[in-house]
């Protein structure tokens, strides 16, 4: 069965509190020389055959993201 | 190529997207006249967004300047044209109130815009020197079993509650309303009240030369880029949010340790002024600070801590990233105020240094990219006298008398309507919406939603506290906009008086559709000229306010829904009523005030026959004051056990609240029509509740006030019923399901 695998993340103009919180966290916990902390959701669909990739992005596009603040990106593997 | 000031000079006829920044041809020839040249693209993205309906108030501002002409007030220690107006309450306190508008936002994405609009009307708060503590949420949605409704109503109530419980602020009120008119233009204002001493008052001015400007807070991104001129002052397309602006994100946490911080600072007397950065951003905060101080300011915009390395000038001057201060500071208090910025963790740079050029020079790169007279942008925008024009369909409406309207003739026809229009969108139960809310934390919270108003502990020690309402009715105003106005003032002045305290203040929000459309503008000039007489009669000034234009879809305006704020102020919170019936024995209830047959945009007629028309019911504001001395009188002298105002749903409706409140029954004899006795919505009315032993005292104090008095009924402890003598009773129980199954039918569990 294909796997279609979403990853959503904020726009990068759009703050992402938790990845400043994380990035504020990492040298207190002793991991130096990150700059820069983004974090996003990772989706993992299993799909019936045949794949239609464009009714996937509508999908993605309604509910796996919220596209006034995120973007997404959409990978079908075999 | 940056745009600078010389390259400008030396290229006049470069063209300029002045129209597309929102600006008008001949706006855009009033800054080329007030600089001589043309604007650099920076200078003109700063005019443009100062210049803006929603930053410049062109259209509102021949119109407000009638709260500006009310007579002195003793209590307004600070009035309107400051980020809020401070009141004095006594024993050297001092509160400040608000409420600002955050509507386009939230449409288009529901919980960060109202989180965000929390945020910023709580620093607008603590720019005035004082501690945040409390906010209230007025909220208007369209027909509640709309599927926009579905999306919009749950992400904004989390927005709220998201960023209000992070901040531990308890959100003590407010109101969701439903109406066909707000579908595709919901309403989400918010109201912060925050408390301070008289001597920590803090300006938003930049004076001393050589004084250092310290932004602090959030890094600059590129959020909300123009969301000022395109979000606020453009109006959505008939087929909705197609071209979707970029939307500011909150941190509720970074928010909250700026408050500390900002308080810290304060406490240290680190500060000559300070100013948030809400709506147009650093251009706001710069333009605004110099021009109300020394009147020069030279910025190095180079230093501005940015989040993404990649912004323009013209883009950072824009930017409306959340959670962003910027002070004015002595040279030598820099070092003990970057101390404290260190200690909460709080990002805070030098960007530049007040001057008495009379300019606003800004740099970036080592040139020259704005040079500007900062009153210019702030408040030397146009002013616009807009053409008036009642609304053509008015005298339609006004005609379309609700008395045509079938009514109820039998005593089943009365019940079944009591438990319908209990359960309908906007008389049922809100607790689905308030209970996402943390209405108590900080253990101040004295009364909270469904009380008339909430009532906030200020001190201790000796019980000194305030009360908040808001109320806002559109289908009055859209009939009446004077009376209108004048109906959701009294309302809040009522429901302040109701719970025992004195009224001290009013602000406002005012949303309407277009001021480009005279009938609109004519909207608006009526409920102002309302608002400020309905002020003069009840003794009490504007501290501030807002306008929201542009709320329409298409050319549909909104029905122009001015919101009202009243803050008054209680000697002894432990003297407060509530309205619960059952709290005291032996309960008799009377009905202060009179009840005629005024069904015009009542609740009963929308709720029922989806009917607009006649004449909301008649205000007397000089009936209200009468009241308002009565139930102070009577809370400080302990006569009363219960109170709750008469208004949206009538008797009826206030009835089912207090009963289900104290969950006891009560028996009630009604004279005259029975139907309009219990959901006529006249004004100036009361329902109270107390002992029969203080019922002389009581009456004679109504007397003594002339304001009439009616016996209604008892409370009825050990009857679990509401009975109305001759038609019917109803259990608590069936009351209750009615009451509160609505909201949970319509939007199942909460959370996002």
């Amino acid at each position: 069965m294909p796997r279609v695998v979403v990853d959503v993340m904020l726009k990068p103009e759009i703050l992402d509190p938790q990845g400043s919180a994380i990035l504020g966290a990492l040298p207190r916990l002793g991991f130096d020389g990150v700059n820069s902390v983004r974090q996003g959701k990772h989706f993992e669909l299993e799909v019936s055959e045949p794949v239609d990739e464009a009714r996937l992005r509508v999908l993605a596009d309604t509910l796996l993201a919220n596209s006034v603040i995120e973007e997404f990106t959409l990978r079908v593997l075999p | 190529m940056i745009d600078t000031v010389e390259r400008a000079r030396d290229t006049p006829d470069h063209p300029q997207p002045y129209s597309e920044l929102g600006l008008k041809s001949e706006e855009y020839h009033r800054i080329r006249d007030i600089l001589g040249r043309r604007p650099t693209s920076s200078e003109l993205a700063m005019y443009s967004v100062m210049w803006s309906e929603h930053c410049s108030y062109k259209s509102s501002k021949v119109h407000l300047r009638q709260f500006g002409d009310l007579p002195r007030s003793e209590v307004l220690l600070v009035g309107i044209g400051e980020n809020a107006g401070v009141v004095d309450i006594g024993d050297g306190y001092a509160v400040t109130f608000k409420i600002e508008s955050h509507n386009h936002p939230s449409y288009v994405e529901p919980y960060q815009g109202a989180a965000t609009g929390v945020g910023g009307i709580v620093r607008d708060i603590l720019t005035m020197g004082a501690r945040p503590i409390a906010v209230m949420d007025p909220l208007r949605f369209g027909p509640a079993d709309a599927p926009d409704t579905q999306r919009v109503l749950p992400g904004v109530v989390a927005g709220i509650g998201g960023y209000g419980n992070c901040l531990g602020l308890p959100n003590i009120g407010g109101e969701v309303v439903f109406d066909d008119s707000y579908l595709g233009n919901p309403l989400v204002n918010a109201l912060c009240v925050g408390v301070m001493r008289h001597e920590d008052i803090r300006l938003a001015k930049a004076s001393g030369p050589g004084n250092q400007v310290i932004l602090f807070g959030a890094r600059t991104g590129g959020d909300g880029i123009g969301g000022v001129s395109v979000l606020a002052s453009e109006t959505f397309a008939a087929d909705g949010p197609a071209k979707r602006p970029s939307v500011q994100v909150g941190d509720p946490f970074t928010e909250k340790v700026l408050i500390e911080c900002c308080l810290e600072i304060f406490a240290a007397d680190l500060v000559v002024g300070i100013q948030d950065l809400g709506g147009a951003g650093l251009s706001c905060a710069t333009t605004e600070l110099s021009s109300a101080g020394s009147g020069g300011m030279h910025v190095v915009l180079d230093r501005v801590p940015l989040r993404d390395e990649t912004l323009a000038p013209e883009e950072i001057l824009m930017s409306e990233s959340q959670e962003r201060m910027c002070a004015v500071v002595t040279p030598s208090d820099v070092d003990r105020f970057m101390q404290i910025c260190a200690r909460w963790e709080v990002t805070a740079t030098v960007i530049g240094e007040v001057n008495e050029s009379g300019r606003l020079t800004i740099d970036w790169h080592g040139e020259r990219i704005v040079d500007v007279p900062p009153r210019t942008v702030a408040h030397g925008g146009p002013v616009y006298e807009r053409p008036l024009a009642r609304p053509l369909d008015l005298d339609d409406l006004t005609a379309g008398d609700p008395g045509r309207l079938p009514r109820p003739s039998t005593s089943e026809d009365l019940q079944v309507l009591l438990l319908r229009m209990a359960a309908s969108p906007n008389l049922c139960d809100k607790t689905w919406v308030t209970e996402q809310y943390d209405r108590y934390v900080q253990g101040n919270t004295v009364l909270a939603q469904p009380e008339d108003a909430g009532v906030l502990r200020i001190d201790e020690q000796t019980g000194l506290g305030v009360a908040v309402a808001t109320d806002g009715n559109g289908r009055f105003t859209r009939l009446e906009p004077y009376a209108g106005a004048q109906l959701a003032l009294a309302e809040a002045y009522r429901n302040v008086a109701t719970t025992g305290a004195r009224p001290l203040a009013v602000t406002n929000c005012l949303n309407f559709g277009s001021p480009e459309d005279p009938a609109v503008m004519w909207q608006f000039a009526e409920a102002v000229r309302g608002l400020a007489d309905g002020c003069r009669v009840l003794g009490l000034p504007v501290t501030g306010g807002n306008v929201s234009f542009y709320n329409q879809t298409g050319d549909t305006a909104i029905n122009p829904t001015p919101i009202i704020g009243v803050l008054g102020v209680m000697t002894d919170v432990a003297r407060r009523t509530p309205m619960a019936f059952g709290t005291a024995p032996d309960e008799v209830l009377l009905v202060l005030g009179e009840t005629r047959d005024e069904f015009g945009g009542s609740e009963w007629a929308w709720s029922e026959h989806h009917h607009l028309g006649g004449r909301p019911p008649a205000v007397d504001l000089g009936r209200e004051r009468a009241l308002a001395e009565i139930l102070v009188t009577a809370a400080e002298q302990g006569l009363l056990s219960a109170a709750h105002d008469l208004s949206d749903g009538g008797l009826a409706q206030a009835l089912v609240e207090c009963c289900l409140r104290g969950d006891v029954g009560a028996e009630v004899r009604l004279t005259g029509d029975p139907f309009v006795n219990l959901f006529s919505e006249s004004a100036g009315r009361v329902l109270v509740a107390l002992p029969a032993q203080r019922r002389a005292r009581f009456t004679e104090l109504c007397e003594a006030h002339a304001v009439p008095v009616a016996e209604l009924g008892t409370v009825r402890p050990e009857h679990a019923t509401l009975t109305v003598a001759g038609q019917f009773g109803v259990p608590l129980g069936e009351l209750r399901a009615a009451f509160t199954g609505t909201l949970p039918a319509l939007f199942g569990s909460p959370g996002r």
